[in-house]
């Protein structure tokens, strides 16, 4: 019973979901942001609450950034990460490390939703779409600290048998029989993903899509000229 | 040299009577919307006090501007890697606790309130959660309070005055104070622009106003802690930052911006300045004690003519040059030093320049002794103000004395000269040796005397003409908005459905 319905599921989930969320993510980000530029910003909250933010924001972005990195790396080189791991002791570091700062993540995330949830400035500033994203990412952060602490060595697997996957995906010719095959808790993480690439867009998460990046090059002072034709970017004085 | 003009300011304190006209002009018309209820672009601070936000002046607590570090020119705690390090908190960022948290009256209540033994009240309502709150603080909680223990005492300018020279600005009954109107400065060397992590920050080439571009603002909030004078403000409902826009679109216009016009002692003083853009970092970075004349001498004479020529040759147009020469802040700052920028220590250049204000001889001089000038030297009195030179160094002099008497001293000649002719109560031998003792020729005290007490519209802001229209047409074709929307829309206008 339990087999078939997954049947039925899987190729939903894992060939038609990824594209359907990737298409969201870039028709509306784009469009978004050629119409409501204004509507790109972090909404910080940092100005109406100051001393709990640091304890929930810091761990939270410090953990995300690592864990995210690693997923980046398993997925670009992955004979890289395996030939890595083919010495014992450095995996025991690397799941290790990846564990410790899963659960900085989680630690971060739980204090900032109980600050948004108990401070009632924050509450005011906080919409529908922001509380759906706090699910959202709860939900990933557990199930990935679940699949790290119950299925072992994902640095290792996920080289061999979510990248190819992934690739697959990218190759516009999907095969998820390696998924097919995976536990509930990893399924769920990967769907979960999904969901949150495709919710993204419409939430203040697409900060992340224009963290400074000219910044660090250019001259500290900005003076924008009109009577000097062409553009005026940051970094020209 | 690279000519480049800016607008600028002078504040004359000594006509300020603390009015908060201009704060309420401003409010209105800018920041009377959702997130920026709190926000004052302008505001008025009681001097010795703690200001907007609390204690704003104390860089040890929120490690605003520039720093001078091995000879180079740093931001003291929103530098490139200081940023993208804390960007996800940044340390020194002040919170609405430091300005205050918004508030209206429940005024309904009044109306609808059942009948009972007692007279209903109007509660205040905060504006941030719309829930009742108890007041703590507000915009001006130190309104006149100079000689107050908690708010004056904790001002960061009495640092290095004598324990009797603080007793003599709180004395009882002869305590003092003095009003410090605040706008954004339009610094040449803005702290906000450079902390800004995207960019969204800049100065305007033609006029030197520095906006924030909100479509560009990502609520990274480095400018917020970066502007050592705390004014760039975060709108907590917009999630983006805001300031003091100059009232560009008044100015652009010919009309004086909002807190100048409405200005009831007529302190304000608007024009245009042009200085050498390529002495900027070189200026910054001068030692505490030549600051002030260092940024003097980068403001250029607009009459020499190898000024003019190389004004020409960077394009601006001679309206603009012209402009300057009638420019009544170029007469204060350079050419009678009585105007002095504020904390210029932050090293931010900032391009608002103050008039220090004259105050009441010391408290505990007999009455007798103070008033009369026997001594030889006339303006002992400076000295023995009731505020300390000290305290007014601080302000406006990175701490250091001499250019703060020499302003003090020359409004003290010229009020002598002035007094001397109409009154007659002087003789007119004390005053011009009073005058050329404060380096004063008896033309210069007339003309300043004209500027500060007679001065009409005309000469208080002399705004040139920006020519927008012609500046916008090179980057839009007005034909071709004919028929659409118009300027500033992105889709026609169309039918309704």
């Amino acid at each position: 019973m339990v087999s078939t319905a997954s049947s039925y599921l899987d190729p939903l989930l894992f060939a038609v979901l990824p594209y359907v969320v990737f298409f969201t993510f870039f028709l509306v980000t784009i469009q978004r942001y050629r119409m409501r530029t204004f509507s790109y910003s972090s909404l910080s909250s940092q100005f109406l609450e100051n001393r709990r933010h640091f304890w929930g924001l810091v761990p939270f972005h410090y953990g995300i950034l690592v864990v995210l990195t690693g997923h980046v790396v398993a997925f670009l080189f992955p004979r890289e990460l395996l030939l890595f791991n083919s010495r014992p002791i450095r995996l025991y570091i690397l799941e290790a490390s990846a564990l410790i700062f899963g659960l900085l993540t989680l630690v971060g995330l739980v204090a900032s939703v109980a600050r948004r949830f108990e401070v009632s400035k924050i509450r005011k500033v906080t919409s529908v779409s922001d509380w759906v994203l706090f699910a959202l990412l709860l939900v990933q952060v557990v199930s990935g600290i679940y699949v790290a602490v119950f299925h072992p060595w994902g640095s290792s697997w996920f080289a061999a048998s979510v990248t190819p996957y992934l690739w697959s995906l990218v190759k516009m010719n999907p095969d998820f029989t390696s998924i097919a095959a995976m536990p509930l808790s990893v399924k769920l993480h990967i769907v979960n993903a999904y969901l949150v690439i495709g919710f993204m867009p419409f939430t203040r998460l697409v900060h992340v899509l224009v963290v400074p990046n000219p910044y660090l090059w250019r001259r500290p002072q900005v003076v924008r000229w009109y009577r000097r034709p062409g553009p005026s970017p940051a970094g020209k004085s | 040299m690279n000519v480049r003009s800016q607008i600028s300011m002078v504040f004359h304190l000594d006509k300020c009577i603390g009015c908060h006209t201009c704060s309420i002009a401003c409010k209105n018309i800018w920041t009377d919307r959702r997130g920026a209820e709190y926000m004052w672009w302008n505001n008025v601070e009681t001097k010795p006090g703690c200001g907007y936000p609390t204690q704003w002046e104390n860089q040890e607590k929120y490690r605003g501007g520039w720093e001078r570090a091995d000879g180079k020119l740093r931001l003291r705690s929103t530098g490139k890697g200081k940023v993208i390090f804390n960007i996800f908190h940044h340390p020194h960022m002040p919170s609405m606790d430091d300005y205050y948290e918004p508030w209206t009256y429940d005024y309904q209540h009044l109306f609808n309130a059942p009948e009972g033994p007692d007279q209903p009240t109007a509660r205040p309502i905060s504006m941030v959660t719309g829930e009742p709150i108890d007041i703590k603080a507000g915009p001006n909680w130190d309104d006149d309070l100079g000689g107050s223990p908690i708010y004056a005492e904790n001002d960061p300018n009495l640092e290095g005055l004598t324990e009797e020279q603080k007793q003599q600005l709180s004395a009882i009954e002869r305590l003092v104070f003095f009003y410090f109107p605040r706008i954004c400065n339009h610094c040449l060397n803005p702290a906000c622009v450079a902390s800004c992590p995207s960019g969204a920050l800049y100065k305007r080439g033609e006029d030197g106003i520095v906006l924030v571009d909100q479509n560009r603002c990502r609520a990274w909030r480095s400018c917020i802690a970066a502007c050592p004078y705390k004014k760039v403000f975060f709108n907590w409902f917009a999630g983006k930052s805001e300031k003091c826009i100059l009232c560009f679109p008044r100015i652009e216009t010919g009309q004086a911006p909002a807190c100048f016009h409405s200005c009831v002692g007529r302190i304000r003083y608007l024009g245009v300045l042009l200085y050498d853009a390529e002495r900027i970092e070189e200026v910054a970075k001068s030692p505490d004690e030549e600051l002030v004349e260092a940024q003097r001498s980068m403001i250029l004479d607009p009459w020499d003519p190898e000024v003019i020529r190389a004004a020409r040759e960077a394009g601006i147009p001679d309206a603009m040059v012209e402009a300057a020469q009638r420019s009544p802040v170029y007469k204060f700052v350079k050419q009678w030093k009585l105007a002095l920028p504020p904390h210029i220590e932050y090293r931010t250049l900032p391009m608002l320049f103050y008039v220090p204000p004259m105050s009441p001889v010391m408290a505990s001089r007999e009455q007798n002794e103070a008033v009369e000038h026997v001594s030889d030297d006339l303006f002992h009195d400076i000295d023995a103000a009731r505020v300390p030179m000290r305290f007014l160094a601080n302000l406006f002099g990175a701490g250091h004395e001499a250019k703060v008497r020499y302003a003090l001293r020359k409004q003290k000649a010229v009020r002598w000269y002035r007094r001397a002719l109409t009154v007659g109560d002087v003789e007119m031998e004390t005053a011009e040796r009073m005058l050329r003792e404060a380096d004063c020729s008896p033309e210069e005290a007339e003309q300043i005397y004209r500027l500060t007490s007679l001065c009409t519209f005309a000469e208080r802001f002399v705004i040139p003409p920006e020519h927008r229209e012609q500046a916008i047409e090179m980057l839009e074709d007005p034909g071709e908005h004919r028929t659409t929307a118009g300027f500033g829309f992105l889709t026609g206008p169309g039918r309704a459905m």
